[in-house]
């Protein structure tokens, strides 16, 4: 166990340095000059030499990169460009609101998914079930951003349940989170009656019910945990896919979150923000799935760790 | 050499600033009260020498004071920090005398030292001001450094004497500008790089409270020097805010002020509806929308191919697709700056005059190029509505869409045989016909990396706008509006650009808003003038 984490934490460091010198690349080619946004319209050629030599954008590729590294090997994300900011205060003050949120969205997508793929397998074949991979369908390929509008119409403007986007309390928190919820709910439906149905037919089921178990106990005691197994994997790779939604859900909603941060960055090519937020996010994805491969054994013995 | 208030013209100088100041707020004002204001960005910085987005210029405003300033609502001068002024017959020496007893939010009084030391701060290299060559004529600019300014000079508690290295008629704008603001250096020390976060200023609200990426709250300055304002208790701006959910609160009477303004998609519905109109406050802006013709690239380096463009765009269809929020351009002023050529009627859209002037260059086939724009609504479409009037004439242009930063840099290089200006279109920064010259139509914005994307550069034209801009004598304002508009009538003689419209400004305010109407579209604070509107409560 020691050194199979040993191990994953290494690959881990590697995977994120390979994010991160992919990220400060194409930044780096990218035809657009930051010092230009920082040097604003009205600036002569000498002041926009003299900034690019003050923030070092005048060193070749491999000293810009090496600086970058020798300041995150320090915990170092640097300043804003155009804010002044230290990186890491800005992102330290917007991830508590976007952890919040997609630990909300996840509960709410695994309680929706789950219960739809649940019912959806033991009413196989009727209507509906029908009905129900068809929500799901349409969960799936609904567009965040109208979805988000049209709960905020509904609930907050016309029927008053909700505020009108913000951030606080957790009556802020249940329309965005609900929202995430429903978009992500469908591919752990579909997941789940599938998941399900197999091992609905597997021989310890048949064995149980012979048992003379009730139905619940045999659906919630032997069929429930053994099909819940490949949902978990599922939830690690899942947060890459999560950061994406959250960008556009924390813009309808307001929510303060490192999404919002990083959409103004990129408008403004503010440089320090863009690597901070990408490795942020890298970080979260990369321990998503590796918690989600240290869980695995402790519900399913038969999986090993090497 | 400096004579002391004697001749007429100084007189002149100082009677205008003084009748300005007369300025009578709403005598139905009420004091107190808190409105909200939202934005989807959050705020980047409130240090006035950075801050330079229309998001905070307005804010920064609110915060600190300059020796000179804006009558409420209009393109006016009047003093700011400053008690009166004088300048010396020759033009290159401004006194200022300070009012005494002004404070800043720290609660020390603000001296002439400060004066010295912010416009230091602003020209240090080592601040990276955006707004650092506004301040080029003033004596010692190219070795300004740590130590200072030497044109600028205290000559006691309560008197600075800034000298010039040319005339320059634009100098009292400049010293209104948010990056001529007045700073204690002990705060400035004391937040060292967080300055901007950790504002302090003399201006009529201070920062009381700022949650990134969630809000901002001014509170009102109770110890403001000027008498009477502001008039609200707390201005409070949330940010992170989408325009379309901003107007939605709006209507559900949480917001008083949507900052960004009537999202496109939204525009029809708003002006539609006579409730939600009503709330609709409209004016005109200090702005010019263009498309630049690359005269360095053939075939635009003939002046027939470019009038050609100039004829074939039908201007009226392009403010159509903006809803009608903007009006046609003729030149590159918009109407309501000084020195405006009313009488000239530009190019007009001739689509047979076009093609004949394209057959007299040689290209009665037309030719292919590139037009850049930014890949924002409405600007795509607006391209579109382009490249079908280029192709009316034989022009096939292809659309390059991108992201703003790739079109100023496509611009800059002077690799964009045409950009259309819209989403980076020229505001002005201050009212003067100077300020949409130097940058973006003269030579020293032509080089690589400047702001002039049609790489126009005409020396006898720059010769010119430098003689108006020598002409401080206020007596001679008019002759220098003559000599600018010359200017710009000689920039149009040879069609380095399309003037296309001059936007006009539509900002929503609430039923419990107060102020007259000025204040809403205020030219110089976006979207509100912050220390004079009230509400109704």
């Amino acid at each position: 166990m020691a050194a199979y984490l040993v191990r994953r934490i290494v690959q881990a460091v590697l995977i994120l340095l390979g994010v991160s010198f992919i990220t400060f690349f194409l930044l780096y080619v990218l035809p657009a000059d930051p010092v230009r946004q920082i040097a604003g319209r009205s600036a002569t050629a000498e002041t926009v030499e003299n900034i690019r030599r003050q923030l070092g954008l005048d060193q070749p590729f491999v000293v810009q990169y090496g600086r970058y590294l020798a300041g995150l090997a320090q915990g170092d994300l640097g300043r804003s460009y155009l804010q002044k900011t230290e990186v890491a205060e800005l992102i330290a003050s917007r991830l508590p609101a976007t952890l919040q949120l997609m630990l909300a969205g996840i509960a709410c997508e695994l309680a929706l998914g789950l219960g739809m793929g649940i019912a959806a397998a033991l009413l196989r074949g009727r209507l509906a079930d029908q009905a129900l991979m068809m929500a799901s369908f349409v969960t799936v390929s609904a567009p965040q951003f109208v979805v988000s509008l049209l709960l905020l119409y509904v609930f907050a403007v016309k029927l008053g349940w909700f505020p009108i986007g913000g951030y606080g309390t957790w009556r802020h928190l249940v329309l965005p989170a609900v929202t995430l919820g429903i978009l992500g709910s469908g591919w752990y439906s579909r997941m789940m009656r599938s998941s399900m149905i197999d091992v609905l037919r597997a021989d310890f089921i048949r064995t149980a019910r012979a048992k003379g178990l009730t139905r619940s106990r045999v659906i919630f005691r032997h069929a429930l945990p053994n099909a819940v197994l490949p949902i978990i994997a599922m939830i690690g790779i899942d947060i890459g896919i999560f950061m994406g939604g959250i960008v556009v859900v924390e813009s309808v909603f307001g929510w303060p979150g490192i999404g919002q941060l990083a959409w103004q960055a990129i408008q403004r090519v503010d440089i320090p923000i863009i690597m901070g937020v990408t490795l942020v996010s890298a970080c979260a994805i990369v321990l998503g799935n590796l918690l989600a491969d240290v869980l695995a054994p402790f519900v399913d013995p038969r999986i090993r760790l090497r | 050499m400096k004579k002391w208030l004697t001749s007429t013209a100084l007189a002149l100088t100082l009677a205008l600033p003084v009748a300005a100041q007369d300025y009578t707020p709403d005598p139905a004002a009420k004091a107190g009260g808190s409105i909200t204001v939202t934005y989807k960005d959050d705020v980047a910085t409130l240090d006035p020498a950075i801050g330079y987005d229309w998001q905070n210029w307005s804010m920064i405003k609110s915060l600190f004071d300059g020796l000179m300033d804006y009558v409420p609502g209009t393109t006016q001068l009047r003093p700011g920090l400053a008690e009166s002024y004088e300048i010396s017959e020759d033009g290159l020496t401004y006194t200022f005398k300070l009012r005494a007893g002004v404070k800043f939010h720290n609660g020390r009084e603000m001296t002439a030292e400060d004066v010295k030391y912010s416009l230091g701060r602003v020209t240090d290299p080592a601040t990276q001001s955006p707004g650092a060559g506004f301040f080029g004529s003033i004596a010692g600019f190219d070795k300004a450094g740590p130590d200072g300014l030497s044109g600028v000079e205290v000559v006691d508690p309560l008197t600075v004497k800034i000298t010039l290295s040319r005339p320059d008629a634009t100098f009292l704008h400049v010293m209104a500008l948010n990056f001529a603001s007045v700073v204690p250096k002990e705060a400035v020390d004391a937040a060292g790089a967080d300055f901007g976060k950790q504002p302090v200023g003399t201006g009529a609200y201070k920062l009381a409270e700022w949650t990134l990426g969630q809000r901002l709250v001014f509170e009102k300055n109770a110890d403001y020097w000027r008498p009477g304002v502001p008039f609200l208790d707390s201005v409070v701006f949330e940010v992170g805010q989408e325009p379309v959910v901003a107007l939605l609160r709006l209507q559900n009477g949480e917001v008083d002020v949507p900052g960004d303004g009537i999202p496109p998609a939204k525009f029809q519905e708003v002006m539609g509806d006579p409730a939600q109109a009503a709330h609709v406050v409209i004016g005109g802006q200090l702005q010019t929308g263009y498309i630049t013709l690359n005269v360095k690239t053939p075939p635009f380096d003939k002046v027939e191919v470019r009038k050609a463009v100039n004829m074939a765009i039908n201007k009226d269809r392009i403010v159509q697709i903006i809803n009608g929020r903007a009006v046609p351009a003729t030149q590159p002023l918009p109407p309501s700056m000084p020195g405006y050529t009313k009488d000239y009627a530009g190019y007009a859209y001739d689509v047979e005059a076009a093609k004949k002037l394209l057959a007299d260059a040689g290209l009665a086939d037309g030719f292919e190029t590139e037009l850049y724009v930014m890949n924002t609504d409405p600007n795509p479409r607006i391209a579109q509505a382009i490249q079908q009037d280029l192709a009316a004439i034989g022009i096939k242009a292809n659309i390059q869409s991108l992201a703003q930063a790739n079109v100023i840099e496509a611009g800059g290089a002077g690799t964009a045989p045409m950009v259309w200006s819209g989403g980076m279109a020229w505001i002005a920064d201050f009212p003067d016909p100077s300020n949409f010259y130097g940058p973006i139509l003269g030579c020293a914005g032509a080089g690589d990396g400047g702001w002039n994307w049609s790489k126009f550069c005409d020396e006898a034209l720059d010769a010119k706008a430098t003689e108006a801009d020598s002409m401080a004598d206020p007596a001679k304002a008019e002759d220098r509006l003559k000599l600018w508009s010359d200017v710009y009538m000689g920039v149009m003689e040879q069609a380095p650009w399309v003037p296309v419209f001059n936007e006009e400004r539509y900002t929503m305010k609430s039923d419990r808003m107060g102020g007259e109407d000025a204040l809403y579209v205020d030219p110089v604070s976006i979207p509100v003038n912050y220390d004079y509107v009230w509400v109704k409560q």
